[in-house]
């Protein structure tokens, strides 16, 4: 056994995704380009949502979808049927998409002919919390039948978002959710996050969310630039 | 649920020192993991040892100091620690204030290695 030496490393090992994911924002600036991080746990409603997000705002935007998912495609054929543009990243068994694997994503669209992409992120409430895509904006979707205690389980998640949506209200009157709860409890994680209730299934709600959506394309488009996110 | 992505790229930054250090072995590398991270400890050295088979880092331990969760109080704006376990059920402990941001607990730091 030699002498043991002690060597300095001192790098935080995201520093080349968050590094990739500035990158990011920057070019998709310059170039108009709106990012959304769409996350959830799988079924929640993330293909119903940005179905309904596409009918309400495809005559104001030019609207692309990157869908994310471990081996299937049956999410982009759902999506491309509406006639957007929409690619198809497998992530392999990967359990998250990062920066750099949007990236490569986004070159599969002509950029210069689209205002707003949004990421259909891997159904999962744990990885993808911890990896900065190079989005604008994080959005999460919480149904009603996974229970008002997802705060409790997954915090990282609704701290990193910028809205959240709790789907499924339809489903209020069969469940005990206790929808005070989860605001006290997503407020304590995250004192900013807007919060709107919705049902993609009755359309309750979709309002609310195509307003917030509306409101972050127009400040992006045509006002103040949207603060970096995380 | 992503230890694998993790290690690969803790793997690569140690192999990348030791290389530029003339080192042949990695005994420990000590890291800082915020305590919001979902990785479990076991399951770290593990991937790892998985991961750095027949490389200079085979057989080396991770050591971890695992990193509190510091939140601010959107009250009177005070910064305090959180415990990860009852972290939507905590209230600021200045003004009893009950919503706050995250400021830290999800960092991945290496901070240093041992090598012969």
């Amino acid at each position: 056994m030699g002498e043991i030496k002690l060597i300095e490393i001192k790098e935080e090992i995201l520093t080349d995704n968050n590094n990739a994911a500035e990158e990011l924002r920057e070019w998709l600036k310059q170039n108009k380009t709106f990012l959304l991080n769409l996350m959830s746990s799988p079924g929640a409603g993330k293909t119903s949502l940005i179905m309904n997000t596409i009918r309400a705002l495809k005559d104001r935007f030019r609207i692309g979808v990157l869908e994310a998912d471990i081996d299937s495609i049956v999410d982009a054929e759902k999506v491309a049927s509406l006639g957007i543009p929409t690619v198809q990243i497998r992530t392999g068994g990967f359990c998250h998409l990062d920066a750099f694997m949007v990236m490569k994503g986004l070159d599969a669209f002509d950029l210069s002919k689209i205002d707003l992409v949004i990421i259909e992120n891997v159904g999962n409430l744990v990885c993808p919390a911890e990896f900065d895509t190079g989005a604008f904006r994080n959005a999460m979707i919480l149904s009603v039948p996974e229970g008002d205690d997802k705060p409790l389980k997954y915090p990282l998640m609704f701290s990193v978002c910028d809205v959240l949506i709790v789907n499924k209200i339809d489903y209020l009157g069969l469940s005990d959710f206790n929808m005070a709860a989860l605001y006290e409890r997503v407020h304590k994680l995250n004192a900013d996050i807007t919060i709107i209730e919705a049902s993609c299934k009755t359309g309750e709600g979709t309002d609310s969310w195509v307003n917030w959506m509306d409101v972050q394309m127009k400040n992006f488009l045509y006002g103040k630039e949207p603060d970096n996110e995380r | 649920m992503h230890e694998l992505p993790i290690m690969e790229k803790i793997l690569k930054i140690a192999l990348r020192h030791a290389q530029a250090n003339n080192v042949t072995k990695i005994v420990a590398i000590k890291m800082q993991i915020g305590r919001l991270s979902d990785l479990e400890e076991e399951w770290i050295q593990r991937y790892f040892n998985y991961l750095s088979k027949g490389s200079p880092a085979e057989g080396a331990k991770i050591e971890i100091e695992w990193m509190p969760i510091v939140m601010r109080c959107s009250n009177c704006m005070k910064t305090y620690e959180a415990d990860r376990k009852n972290m939507t059920e905590r209230v600021c402990p200045s003004c009893g204030g009950k919503d706050g941001s995250l400021l830290s607990g999800k960092e991945y730091y290496i901070k240093e290695m041992e090598v012969q």
